[in-house]
């Protein structure tokens, strides 16, 4: 990187003093002005290779072989991985348990919207609230995924709670798969729940405030403001949260794998591919389930982009 | 040519450059021998060991500086590996993985050469040492385990003798009816899973060997369907499903706390736990802090019995190798020597010694006491056995499959035992028959 710098920095100098030829001159300054933001752009271009594509395609590469991922040798299988994969249909199982997270992120958008628009009008202690709402975002997952295995356990905390209010359930609330996975998908919504609201706090704040005015001076009530003006208005940043939250529900890693490690029908598609290629060490096969994900998540925001096109929203 | 095509084609050629990152290099059958003269050998090496909290607690250094009376141009350094399978694993894709190692599981048996500098023949070092099948390929030893272990229940004496149980079960079915007799008798639950730790089930796939007391254990999971009828792993793993079918294990097996059971059995809350003898000194340390009697933890083998006798396995822990690319390995040869027959880290750790003619450790002597058998099982096709478990996605060095049948067996999951196990062995022989031919 300092080379580049003193490269860019040496023959500018010169540049200056150099009155007597002209031609030659201006020529090189144009011609040094073109190259002058590509060498600005090396360094972050240098970054995105080296640590996203670069990454990337040496996975591709590893998904047409048998490593192991250790081993020094490696054999060119061909496509025979994904052969593999597609006649496995009990791999593909998993995506079931994303069910339950797709349903959770309805669940998830629909809480920050309303609170989005609640806290975009007037209300007391709204900062605060606000805050309360975006923490748990800054959570580290795998903290998160320790203090609810805690909340979770037998005695823990919901269980003391709800001993609170004289429910005395006697329940592992992780116990069976439908129980585990609403409970799983519950902390999920919990921790990304702040990421919504934000944007869409964002988005409402940037409707003109002139339009509320003018609605109310027309007799609107908060729903029909909230109808007319709120919905249309965020439009893109909704359609944008459905297209995370889809293709967040078919790749959760992080809070199932730290409290449950995908046992008792927990596991997802990611934990399943983190096993083949950690505790089966079949590297290769694992890369291909890798891009088969990535293929199916791409084919599904290309689904829904056609669905619902991004329209320009003009409200006034 | 267009700016967009350059930047195409040089972003392009970068992609293409790493994809072709082959792994090389591959420097092949060095051998690591014993220096001759102690005080010549000399350098620096680095040890790579999983046991952090020795590295933290400066037990290795006094170690170390142990070795240095007899090798004292060494310098002997350690890098604790908190993730150490993980860790190591990826250095292994270059040279710098540490003078002396432990070798990590994933590796490959027919790799070993390749990463590893030989310690000698097996048929020389076979005669002084224990374990020395486990990392042969060629006739040629690569590791050499500093200490051995016997895998069997820990338990504690007091919650058992207080439910009337003073002889160790010798039936799957007696061992079922002392757990219940513990249930009725005393709060202290049974048998503890530690499901949500994961690890503590894999050691159930030491049963193997115990019930048919048959040296040729590991030959027979590479040969055979280790679920038939009356095999090893088949008796063991009914007996996990049937304790927990029973209900006599922890109320909620999905937030078990591994940390927290120590203390736990140590204080008769938790009366049974499958380990391993390894296990004995963490139990009696939890109970000195607890402030009861370290004496009360006990440990007994499988309840099996063969012509009227226990039989128990040993297995070797991580073993110690050197670096084939090292540019010491008279020195970590050296230490490896010195660490496996003199350093007493075997007996530190109440362990198995990994001499043949060792004594045993007194966590044992119940053992010689009531006439356990204890078996070298030969682990000549140990590498199969590991291939064919890659390949079947099994994993019985594995929790998932002992977690389902937990599930299954507490009705989390549907199916029977019988289909269950069936399930499993055909995978297995599935794979045994992709891989032969």
């Amino acid at each position: 990187m300092t080379d580049t710098t003193r490269k860019a920095a040496r023959p500018a100098a010169p540049t200056a003093p150099a009155g007597p030829t002209p031609p030659s001159a201006a020529r090189r300054t144009r011609r040094w002005r073109g190259v002058t933001p590509w060498l600005f752009l090396i360094g972050p271009l240098v970054l995105l290779i080296a640590f996203t594509y670069a990454p990337i395609v040496n996975m591709v590469a590893y998904s047409f072989t048998d490593w192991d991922g250790v081993s020094p040798e490696l054999h060119y299988t061909g496509a025979e991985n994904y052969a593999e994969l597609f006649t496995r249909p009990e791999l593909f199982e998993v995506f079931l348990v994303s069910g339950y997270y797709l349903a959770a992120s309805v669940v998830q958008i629909a809480a920050a919207l309303y609170f989005a628009t609640v806290l975009s009008f007037n209300v007391r202690f709204r900062n605060f609230f606000k805050g309360v709402l975006f923490f748990p975002y800054l959570i580290n997952g795998v903290a998160i995924g320790f203090v609810f295995l805690y909340f979770f356990q037998d005695g823990g905390t919901l269980d003391a709670i709800l001993s609170l209010f004289g429910y005395d359930g006697d329940r592992a609330w992780l116990g069976t798969p439908a129980s585990a996975n609403v409970s799983l998908a519950g902390v999920s919504v919990w921790r990304y729940m702040g990421l919504n609201f934000v944007l869409f706090l964002g988005a409402i704040q940037s409707i003109p405030g002139e339009l509320y005015e003018a609605a109310e001076l027309d007799g609107a009530n908060r729903w029909q403001q909230f109808r007319h003006i709120i919905a249309p208005g965020i439009r893109p940043v909704l359609s944008l949260s459905v297209i995370l939250s889809v293709s967040g529900s078919l790749s959760v890693f992080e809070i199932p794998y730290i409290m449950t490690g995908g046992a008792t029908g927990t596991e997802t598609f990611v934990i399943q591919t983190v096993k083949l290629a950690f505790q089966f060490n079949k590297t290769g096969l694992a890369s291909a389930a890798a891009v088969v994900l990535l293929l199916i998540i791409l084919a599904v925001t290309w689904v829904q982009r056609r669905l619902v096109p991004d329209d320009k929203v003009d409200l006034v | 040519m267009n700016r967009r095509t350059v930047l195409a084609l040089a972003v392009g050629a970068a992609l293409l450059a790493s994809g072709c990152t082959g792994t090389g290099g591959t420097s092949k059958g060095a051998d690591a021998d014993a220096p001759d003269d102690p005080a010549k050998v000399d350098g620096t090496i680095t040890v790579l060991t999983h046991r952090t909290d020795l590295v933290q607690d400066g037990t290795m250094k006094k170690y170390a500086a142990e070795f240095n009376k007899t090798y004292p141009k060494v310098k002997v350094e350690f890098e604790g590996l908190t993730d150490y399978e993980g860790e190591v694993k990826i250095r292994m894709n270059t040279e710098n993985y540490g003078d002396v190692l432990m070798i990590p599981a994933v590796i490959e048996k027919k790799d070993y050469p390749k990463f590893f500098a030989s310690l000698g023949t097996q048929a020389e070092r076979g005669k002084k040492y224990r374990f020395t099948d486990y990392t042969t390929v060629d006739g040629k030893v690569y590791g050499q385990s500093p200490l051995g272990v016997v895998p069997g229940f820990v338990y504690n004496k007091k919650v058992w003798n207080a439910a009337g149980v003073t002889d160790w079960p010798t039936t799957p079915a007696e061992f079922l009816d002392d757990l219940e007799a513990i249930k009725s008798k005393s709060d202290a639950v049974p048998y503890y899973t530690n499901f949500k730790d994961m690890w503590p089930l894999t050691q159930w796939t030491n049963v193997n060997g115990s019930v048919g007391c048959d040296t040729q254990a590991t030959t027979r999971l590479a040969e055979s369907n280790p679920w038939a009828q009356g095999a090893d792993l088949r008796v063991g793993d009914t007996l996990l499903h049937d304790i927990v079918r029973r209900q006599l294990i922890e109320k909620d097996p999905t937030t078990t706390n591994w940390e927290a059971s120590k203390p736990k059995l140590a204080k008769g809350e938790i009366a049974t736990m499958w380990l391993g003898s390894w296990a004995i000194v963490q139990m009696q340390d939890a109970a000195k802090q607890a402030g009861t009697d370290p004496a009360d933890i006990g440990f007994m083998p499988f309840p099996a019995q063969k012509n009227g006798t226990f039989c128990a396995v040993t297995s070797p822990d991580y073993q110690q190798a050197v670096n084939v690319n090292s540019d010491h390995k008279a020195a970590a040869r050296a230490w490896i020597d010195w660490f496996t027959d003199k350093s007493g880290y075997a007996d530190a750790n109440l362990a198995l010694s990994p001499l043949k003619d060792g004594p045993l450790p007194d966590v044992l002597k119940p053992y010689e006491e009531a006439g356990v058998k204890l078996l070298d099982i030969d682990d000549t096709k140990g590498a199969e056995v590991k291939s064919i478990d890659n390949q079947s996605e099994v994993g019985i060095y594995k929790p998932d499959y002992r977690q389902e049948l937990v599930d299954l067996a507490r009705g989390a999951r549907k199916g029977s035992l019988d289909d269950f196990l069936t399930g499993l062995g055909e995978k297995w022989t599935e794979a045994q028959k992709n891989l032969g031919s």
